[in-house]
């Protein structure tokens, strides 16, 4: 050790600093990379918009950042596009709540008995691969309003994900651990609450963010195909009133919101797992 | 700490004309056949044996989660019908659960026999303390190191007061260092609890070196082969394994081992097709080699 270092004087603001940068220089190159290359996205944008490229592809009609952003600076002030988000996010809220809420409790039980999952597990294997969209007509059926159609959809797209993920979770629960709390005197009911459910939680977390992907996906294609309101109809909706710069806007706007939903789901369990985090 | 010390001689395991067979495509296979052990209240008595001769098939028959195909386990008379708080058992693999922190796995027995919070958090903590893990009562397991897990690992099951304690191979993924510290904590922890103690291990050393009693065990299907009294005094220190009583001991046992090993080798290597092993031996037989 060099004694240039005493333990009594705290190390001056540029020791701190450098050694700051020396920790997070990981960190700071990804994000300083990052925005570049989303500079450069836009740039690249700009100029195929700007100079109507015609490549094959056809940017002759496709609108350019810079018309993008006006259109947001007036669509957020109409009231009119911000009920379309509201609505968008009221029905991914309810459809995927309901998923999660059916699908997990659902997976635990399968995992956990085998009667129930020889009994369910066929008729989901036959169901899951449908895709949400193929539901479109039957839930129109199904259901007596839109509104609710368009949510069971969005129930559909997240619930075989979450089920899915669930019981792998489920399947992969140490059995050490159960016949751990078994010889310190828990129950079937101790067992399911404090080994196989915390066990899972992981798992079930990757079916949840999967689910939530899979939810916005189900939502925009129904909402297009048979909405009135929402973010998906008014990304159609721009199409076919020649609003080209709105359908772009559209399409940011769900990419943004299905990011962010998928972070307050990350949030979510890290308070959940404490135990995992770092 | 009252309700931890065991009260009277308590712990009496008796396992009597024991076998345990598997079903399989071929019929049923012995795992372990015509088994008598017992442990007296308060002895610390080992299982030694060559791999796969069902020694923890015969630990997990005593913590209740196998069931005999003939014969009884008993403990204090009264039947093992399965897995209870009465019989603590360490595992090799820690087993400590991920998602709670050292003090709440200690505390989990305490909390599923309904002790109030404040009070087990009481016991949970004066029982980290005898094993100088108070410091990390807040941590997560998969912080801690092999030789700390397993430690919280031995707290947790005597955290409930158990009559009996199992231990199946509890050090055997640890480094030998580490290995021989756990050793003299268990002990310490058996010495001051007065449990009764069975202990699954390969090492023979530990072993002769921790109990009173070690019975040794045949290959597949195992029976009991023999049974060694360690009358080595307590305390035992760590230079005793050098002594010559120890020494005899250990040759003793690894010879009866070795018969072992070497029947559930050469049993495995028929079972490869490699029976002509002999004739590149020159004609010894693979007992003589090794």
């Amino acid at each position: 050790m060099p004694a240039s270092t005493s333990p009594a004087s705290p190390p001056s603001f540029g020791t701190l600093a450098l050694r700051w940068y020396r920790l997070n220089r990981g960190g700071l190159r990804a994000t300083a990379i990052g925005l570049i290359s989303l500079l450069a996205f836009l740039l690249v944008w700009h100029l195929l918009t700007t100079y109507r490229v015609v490549f094959f592809v056809r940017f002759i009609n496709v609108p350019s950042p810079l018309a993008v952003y006006a259109s947001f600076t007036k669509a957020i002030h109409d009231p009119k596009f911000l009920l379309h988000v509201l609505l968008s996010c009221r029905r991914i809220f309810f459809g995927f709540s309901l998923a999660a809420i059916v699908a997990v409790p659902l997976g635990l039980i399968m995992g956990r008995f085998k009667l129930v999952h020889e009994i369910i597990f066929p008729v989901a294997e036959v169901l899951r691969p449908i895709p949400a969209i193929a539901w479109v007509p039957m839930a129109i059926m199904l259901w007596p309003t839109n509104e609710q159609s368009i949510v069971y959809i969005t129930f559909l797209g997240s619930f075989f994900p979450i089920l899915v993920n669930t019981l792998h979770g489920m399947s992969l629960v140490d059995p050490v651990l159960v016949r751990a709390a078994q010889c310190l005197g828990a129950r079937e009911r101790s067992i399911f609450r404090d080994v196989y459910f915390p066990a899972s939680l992981p798992h079930i977390f990757t079916g949840l963010t999967v689910g939530m992907g899979v939810a916005w996906v189900s939502l925009i294609a129904a909402e297009m195909i048979s909405g009135q309101y929402g973010i998906g109809y008014f990304t159609w909706e721009a199409y076919s009133l020649v609003q080209y710069a709105d359908i772009a806007l559209g399409m940011i706007a769900i990419g943004v919101l299905g990011l962010g939903s998928s972070m307050l789901i990350r949030g979510a369990g890290q308070l959940v797992m404490p135990w995992r985090s770092r | 700490m009252s309700e931890i010390v065991v009260k009277a001689p308590q712990g009496h395991i008796e396992v009597k004309n024991f076998s345990l067979s598997y079903d399989s495509i071929e019929g049923p296979v012995e795992a372990v056949t015509d088994t008598q052990i017992h442990v007296k209240p308060g002895e610390f008595v080992s299982i030694v044996g060559p791999s796969g001769c069902g020694k923890s098939t015969l630990l997990n028959a005593v913590a209740g989660f196998l069931k005999p195909t003939t014969g009884i386990v008993t403990v204090d008379g009264e039947k093992v019908n399965g897995p209870s708080a009465e019989r603590g058992m360490v595992f090799q693999q820690y087993s400590l659960f991920p998602w709670k922190t050292v003090r709440e796995n200690v505390e989990f027995g305490l909390k599923m026999r309904g002790m109030p919070r404040s009070q087990r958090e009481r016991a949970a903590r004066t029982l980290l303390g005898l094993a100088g893990l108070e410091a990390f009562e807040k941590h997560y397991p998969e912080k801690l190191s092999g030789g700390m897990k397993q430690r919280v690992g031995i707290v947790r099951a005597l955290a409930t007061g158990p009559k009996v304690l199992l231990l199946d191979e509890p050090f055997g993924a640890l480094d030998a260092q580490t290995r021989v510290i756990m050793q003299q904590i268990l002990t310490n922890m058996w010495q001051r609890l007065k449990i009764s103690v069975l202990f699954v291990t390969h090492d023979i050393d530990e072993a002769i070196f921790l109990s009173d009693r070690v019975y040794c065990m045949t290959a597949r299907p195992g029976s009991i082969k023999a049974e060694i009294p360690i009358p080595l005094e307590r305390p035992r220190q760590q230079s005793m394994m050098m002594s010559s009583e120890f020494l005899a001991l250990r040759r003793g046992l690894m010879s009866l081992i070795r018969e072992e090993s070497i029947k559930a080798m050469g049993g495995e290597l028929n079972d490869m097709g490699m029976q002509g092993l002999n004739i590149e031996l020159h004609g010894h037989s693979l007992a003589d080699v090794i």
